[in-house]
């Protein structure tokens, strides 16, 4: 019994020091001080992450945490007032909008990135050159579930081979996005392909297959070059990879979407939250690259900045 | 071939397939620990111990995710253990054998079977919003406090129930008090297992993402907690976050995680049993 009340005593003393600790911290004041809480999109956290990380050596004592609750439970906390920006891989909804509404919750919307979707298949394929999007609408789609099995369905040149599909698991953001641009309907498509959330498994399944066909973020292919091959999409005018530059000036359509970093107008008020986001776009640009993504052209970053200095402004 | 020759072979064939059963989980469990080493044991040093997390895998570090994670243990003992027990206690030597009795340990035994994730929607709803905790180390802790009273509890009466009657009776007969007896010989007799469990229960909890996720642990915290009000992140979240990342230097890193992680539950799992045999030596 000696023990247990001396582990309990271990842990009250534990908290009790803790304590005095953090009120040190508040009395010596230099710089900006303070909490920002970011919420949102498991996508946009590493950009966010890498920033906050970088911003702490520009004001080491704000807090910057970083939740990963997905797009719409960011959101949800978002318009309750919980956090200060919020990560997003989607524009805001509605329905979300609303919810903000109802709290009083006014916010600026800044595209921080762009992330793009690769189509890929095994470095043995030597007949595929392109696709386009109603031939990747054809395989995927809810209706091909069953029937469009092999590669001289979608088009007659190619081998009687069964085609073997890899993709993120349904839960995942990418999918959502891949099934809206490609299939036209969020979260619809065929069920018979091998899903996994691990986007490693992906890469494996797609390196070992001859007759495979997968995609994924396009930050995976950077990774793992040698072992896949990437296929240009058609987007009815020519036939575009995704690089830098086709996913920024908007040619690699529709496989490209923008990432959203959304800010409340209660949280412009306090200096360090204008500070981080100041910091954030100056550099997002760099900071995206270095996490797999791909910067905004520098005209846009410009332009975000001059909106939320407006945004901060009419919020004084 | 006669009927015991028969027989004797349906043995041997038994005790084949009994080893192979026994050794299925095993291998697969060396195969992991082996895999995971290979990835990752390159990358410990003192200096993943003590590095905050950055997008630069080989600059990463686990601290506040260890801290998190030890803050989480220590709490989630302190509030889990006397609760836990003294319900054990209660169920076993007060409660009278009755229909509410009996609801009470279908309950217990229902709550052990709970998903955890649902064990983090009531802590959000309950910790989080109702008593205004916020997604801090506090909330998380009751919620895995909650998750494992189940299993301590039944550990408990486990390690009561083992207790010899003759060690009560002898108590009474020297005219000590229920409570006397309680708290001087059956709990001190049935330490080792009430213990134990408590330490099984706890390498469990150590290792939940689900229901902290829920709560609103974070990915990223730049500060080990202070205090139970600080928010936090703990190993297994800090481990998902990498494996979920496309540069490889992530992957080494959550093998290296993975491995401390491994570690902290051997170790608790190790003194759990250190203190069944210390304990059951002091009863003979």
């Amino acid at each position: 019994m000696k023990k247990i009340v001396f582990i309990i005593s271990l842990a009250i003393v534990a908290i009790s020091c803790g304590e005095k600790k953090a009120e040190k911290v508040i009395k010596d004041t230099a710089a900006l001080e303070g909490t920002i809480k970011v919420d949102g999109s498991s996508t946009v956290f590493p950009i966010t992450e890498a920033v906050a990380e970088e911003f702490r050596s520009e004001q080491p004592k704000v807090k910057v945490t970083i939740g990963v609750s997905g797009t719409g439970g960011g959101f949800k906390k978002f318009s309750r007032g919980e956090t200060n920006l919020s990560n997003a891989s989607r524009p805001i909804k509605d329905k979300e909008k609303a919810a903000c509404a109802e709290n009083n919750i006014n916010y600026l919307e800044l595209e921080v990135a762009y992330d793009g979707l690769a189509v890929l298949v095994n470095p043995a394929n030597d007949w595929v050159d392109n696709f386009t999007v109603e031939e990747l609408k054809k395989i995927w789609e809810p209706a091909a579930q069953g029937v469009i099995m092999k590669w001289n369905q979608i088009r007659p040149e190619w081998p009687n081979e069964e085609i073997h599909l890899f993709g993120p698991g349904v839960a995942s953001g990418t999918y959502d996005y891949f099934t809206e641009a490609v299939v036209g309907k969020s979260g619809s498509s065929r069920g018979d392909f091998t899903a996994s959330e691990d986007d490693h498994v992906l890469v494996q399944g797609i390196a070992g297959d001859k007759f495979s066909l997968g995609f994924f973020g396009l930050a995976y292919y950077a990774e793992n070059k040698d072992k896949l091959t990437l296929i240009g999409v058609n987007n009815g005018e020519e036939v575009v990879k995704p690089t830098l530059e086709t996913v920024s000036n908007g040619t690699y359509r529709p496989l490209s979407r923008p990432l959203f970093v959304y800010v409340n107008s209660t949280s412009v008020k306090f200096p360090e939250v204008v500070e981080f986001v100041n910091f954030y776009i100056d550099n997002a640009g760099e900071l995206s690259e270095d996490v797999g993504y791909i910067p905004l052209p520098s005209e846009l970053y410009t332009k975000q900045k001059a909106n939320f200095k407006a945004f901060v402004e009419s919020n004084k | 071939m006669n009927s015991i020759q028969k027989n004797r072979l349906k043995d041997q064939l038994f005790k084949i397939w009994g080893i192979a059963c026994t050794l299925f989980g095993l291998v697969l469990l060396v195969i992991f620990i082996g895999d995971i080493l290979i990835d990752g044991i390159g990358r410990i040093d003192w200096g993943f111990i003590t590095d905050l997390p950055s997008r630069k895998a080989e600059k990463s570090g686990i601290f506040t995710a260890l801290m998190g994670s030890i803050w989480i243990l220590l709490l989630t003992t302190a509030i889990a253990f006397p609760v836990g027990v003294a319900a054990g206690v209660y169920l076993e030597e007060y409660s009278k054998k009755n229909r509410l009795s009996a609801i009470l340990e279908i309950n217990i035994s229902n709550l052990a079977g709970v998903p955890s994730i649902i064990y983090g929607l009531l802590g959000l709803e309950v910790f989080v919003r109702i008593m205004g905790l916020g997604a801090s180390v506090l909330a998380g802790a009751l919620t895995l406090s909650l998750l494992i009273l189940p299993i301590i509890i039944v550990a408990t009466r486990e390690a009561i129930k083992a207790v010899p009657k003759s060690i009560r009776d002898a108590s009474y007969a020297l005219g000590a008090s229920k409570w006397q007896t309680i708290w001087n010989q059956i709990l001190p007799a049935s330490g080792g297992g009430i213990l134990t469990g408590v330490i099984l229960a706890l390498s469990r909890a150590v290792g939940e993402t689900a229901p902290l996720i829920v709560v609103g642990a974070l990915a990223y915290v730049p500060f080990a907690p202070s205090n139970p009000m600080d928010e936090f992140s703990v190993l297994p979240i800090q481990i998902f976050n990498w494996i979920s990342r496309p540069q490889h230097g992530f992957i080494e890193n959550a093998a290296a995680a993975i491995i401390i992680l491994l570690l902290i539950t051997f170790v608790m799992n190790g003194i759990a049993v250190y203190f069944r045999n210390k304990w059951q030596k002091r009863l003979k």
